[in-house]
């Protein structure tokens, strides 16, 4: 039997307690994937692979010409939260969001969290996301960050952390719908046995979360989703995004600014557009009042935008968020903003711009991941103890030579999942994304993407180096008694 | 909808009906030469003369063989109407509007694809024969999955006016394949040899079945006409001309018989020609300086839909 041989090993394996014995709720997966061979699990995969390509659900590779589409590689064994831990996550990721909108607000209007001296004001104005022009802007129901994914991680003792929140243009969660699409098809009789939560509302909550930002006398408001164009590599998820939701998807050669309003060139003339879900950054969304040089953006719609005449989500200014040294201080906006305390932790975080701090990270270097505060997607890091003397001196030099732009980490040991290889299960790292809309009312989609780092023993899952994707399960509750039907017989 | 989209969905069309039509033109010819009687002079150059692009040819391959005429029309990524780049282009222009077309349609388009590409990629160009059919089959089911889960709503009208055009210059083309291929002698004018010519030109439009139904013996005058004055046969110029217009006029709203923008006037007055034409007349002209005209007009009406819809300047 596949699992038979499967070594959790000394990490924290989302599926198995220690070899042999599966957590409660992956009880029926493992006993499903016990029931094959490792040829027809390989076919499966093989037959999911096949499918994500067809459907076009894939990513463009910047330097490769030729076919410059790939497919993120998927794996077919998912992983698992229990329903108790998922309840436990979702109001914590709730109560960051609330407290983030919360500081994206007071930092470009009153200021009060720094004029109290609760976070420093330099750290906040020295953020490259924290942009000047979008002071004192007011956004519909003050609300900012509409659309976030926060990437989660767990440590070898199972303990959650927030590594990053993703505040800008988030993207993935076209694979988590997509993914479950082609694991329904992989797995049926999983999904009948069961209670998996559904994935699917994500597209009418996303809606729902855009059109709440139009005022109720507008009758029939025009939605559209702002791309870089086909080349950029989540395109196939902007276009998809647009299609599920009912928006236009356009490119900044299509709006133009006319009569104090943004509008879009159409067959029958110029048509006024609401509401923007953009996928662009900030800086490059208006050419006069950011980066001169953007060719993506749409000049003037800053301008329209401060008049409150066209809605764009995210708020323009959210990166603020982004910044690596703000995200050290969240556990403070959430006691000043909602006075309580913070439930999922932050990574513990070595500022380098503090003298103290600083002495420890460079003597450490060896035992931390290091970041540049203004990235991310596992760019400008150094992971220490993976990396050569050389890596860690040009590290050490940049920290001396900016401590402001970068923080330390201790370097987690994160979970792992059972992923499929050629010559059966090995465990691989996760993270986890889930994604929260901020409407009406804040929503988190039950799972959200699990990326998994496909090189054995590495800790990186971004896609840009070589991770993949899982599916994300959230099982409510197993009924002990359900037994598994046979599948039928499959065809080559 | 989006002037970007509209070009993009009138594209996709276009250039799925090119792939398709490169495949008919190369297929009459390769069935030709099957009934050649050996020792006939193998004539492929007239290929690259109907596409109008000699001197690309020649430039990138000199000499006009077989294996290297087939190949610069079907698998050169480098010329921009050879089969395999017809349908990189039909692809890009779907994934540009992919929120706009219906999946199946998306899903269609990037099977017929990655069917070309892996073709391109085994390169074989002695297997060719059942390639052609394929080509033809793929796009005619992308026409068919366009039809039954587009909404005929403006977009769907876009592309119905890009294929169509496309193929009322494609079935000139084919047409001339005739012209060009030239008979051993004067005296076969007529001959079975040259029957079977035209009557292979027939099948690479599909046409054959539906042409002896509607007049039995096969004659040039009688196939020409079927070609390009037919009413009812969906491959035929004029066909394709009178639902051009129809989705042209669904488009921009203008009433049938009267026109509001240079698109309508031009495809109009070229349809209306048509309807009045006598086959009698288009042989005193010359078929192919008659073929050759339409063309020029064909694009002139693509120039004009370019610059009433997709051209939009914004006002300063």
């Amino acid at each position: 039997m596949l699992f038979d041989a499967y070594d959790p090993g000394d990490f924290f394996d989302e599926l198995f307690m220690a070899p042999g014995q599966p957590r409660s709720e992956a009880e029926l997966l493992v006993q499903r994937v016990n029931a094959l061979t490792l040829d027809d699990l390989q076919q499966r995969q093989q037959t999911a692979q096949n499918a994500l390509f067809k459907l076009g659900v894939t990513f463009n590779v910047y330097s490769d010409n030729q076919g410059t589409e790939r497919i993120l590689p998927f794996d077919v064994i998912p992983r698992i939260v229990p329903g108790h831990e998922w309840e436990w996550l979702e109001k914590g990721l709730k109560q960051r969001i609330y407290a983030l909108n919360c500081f994206i607000h007071d930092v470009y209007n009153d200021q009060k969290i720094l004029n109290d001296g609760v976070i420093p004001r330099h750290v906040v104005e020295s953020a490259p996301g924290f942009l000047k022009p979008c002071m004192g802007l007011k956004p519909p129901n003050n609300i900012w960050c509409h659309i976030t994914g926060t990437d989660l991680v767990r440590d070898k003792d199972g303990k959650w952390y927030v590594l990053e929140d993703n505040m800008r243009c988030p993207s993935g969660v076209s694979y988590v719908l997509e993914n479950r699409r082609v694991m329904k098809n992989t797995f049926p009789h999983l999904f009948a046995a069961m209670d998996i939560a559904a994935v699917d509302d994500y597209a009418s909550q996303l809606l729902e979360t855009l059109l709440n930002l139009v005022p109720d006398t507008l009758i029939s408001p025009r939605v559209a989703v702002l791309t870089p164009g086909a080349y950029n590599s989540a395109y196939f998820e902007h276009s998809f995004l647009a299609q599920q939701i009912g928006a236009e998807l356009v490119e900044g050669r299509d709006l133009v600014v006319a009569d104090g309003y943004l509008k879009m060139r159409t067959t029958k003339g110029l048509e006024r557009v609401d509401v923007v879900y953009r996928r662009i950054d900030d800086d490059f969304i208006d050419p006069k009042a950011f980066r001169p040089d953007s060719l993506l953006g749409v000049p003037g719609l800053m301008e329209v935008y401060r008049a409150g005449r066209v809605a764009i989500a995210n708020a323009l200014g959210t990166g603020v968020a982004d910044d690596k040294l703000v995200y050290a201080y969240v556990p403070q906006m959430i006691r000043y903003y909602l006075d309580e305390e913070q439930m999922i932790p932050n990574v513990p975080t070595y500022l380098c711009e503090d003298s103290t701090q600083q002495a420890h990270v460079l003597s450490h270097l060896d035992q931390l991941v290091v970041k540049a505060t203004n990235a991310s997607g596992g760019y400008g890091m150094l992971v220490g103890p993976h990396a050569t003397e050389e890596q860690r001196a040009e590290f050490s030099d940049r920290i001396l030579a900016n401590p402001r732009g970068y923080i330390a980490q201790p370097t987690l040991c994160l979970s792992r999942v059972p992923t499929l290889f050629d010559d059966g299960l090995a465990g691989c790292h996760v993270d986890l994304r889930p994604y929260i809309l901020y409407g009406q009312d804040i929503y988190v989609n039950p799972g959200g993407l699990t990326r998994v780092a496909l090189k054995r023993g590495s800790l990186v899952v971004n896609s840009s180096q070589g991770g993949g994707s899982k599916d994300t399960w959230v099982v409510k509750s197993v009924d002990p008694n359900a037994q598994l039907p046979h599948d039928q017989q499959q065809g080559q | 909808m989006l002037s970007r989209v509209a070009d993009s969905i009138y594209w996709l069309n276009r250039y799925v009906e090119r792939a398709e039509n490169v495949a008919r033109f190369v297929d009459v010819n390769l069935n030709m030469l099957l009934d050649a009687p050996s020792g006939m002079e193998q004539q492929w150059e007239p290929l690259v003369f109907i596409t109008g692009d000699q001197a690309r040819f020649k430039a990138r391959y000199g000499e006009a063989t077989a294996e290297n005429i087939l190949r610069f029309l079907t698998f050169d990524r480098e010329y921009s109407n050879s089969i395999i780049s017809c349908l990189c282009s039909a692809r890009e222009n779907a994934r540009s509007v992919r929120e706009v077309i219906s999946s199946e349609m998306w899903e269609q388009v990037n099977s017929f694809y990655l069917m070309v590409n892996e073709a391109a990629d085994v390169g074989a160009i002695s297997d060719l024969h059942n390639f052609f059919p394929e080509v033809k089959m793929a796009s005619h089911l992308f026409a068919g999955v366009m039809d039954a889960t587009m909404a005929h709503t403006e977009g769907w009208h876009f592309g119905q006016l890009g294929r169509l055009l496309e193929r009322a210059d494609k079935t000139a083309r084919i047409l001339d394949v005739k012209y060009y291929i030239l008979l051993p002698s004067v005296t076969d004018v007529g001959s079975p040899l040259d029957d079977l010519q035209w009557i292979a030109l027939l099948k690479s439009a599909s046409a054959y079945e539906m042409y002896r139904k509607c007049q039995y013996r096969i004659t040039p005058q009688g196939v020409t006409e079927f070609l390009i004055l037919n009413r009812e046969f969906p491959r035929s110029i004029q066909f394709c001309l009178i639902e051009a217009e129809r989705s042209l006029h669904c488009i921009s709203g203008t009433p049938m018989g009267s026109w509001r923008t240079d698109s309508d006037r031009t495809l109009g007055r070229l349809r209306s020609e048509l309807d009045y034409l006598t086959i009698d007349e288009i042989s005193q002209q010359g078929l192919h300086e008659f073929l050759d005209d339409l063309q020029t007009r064909l694009n002139d009406v693509g120039e004009k839909i370019f610059t009433d819809f997709f051209a939009l300047q914004p006002v300063a």
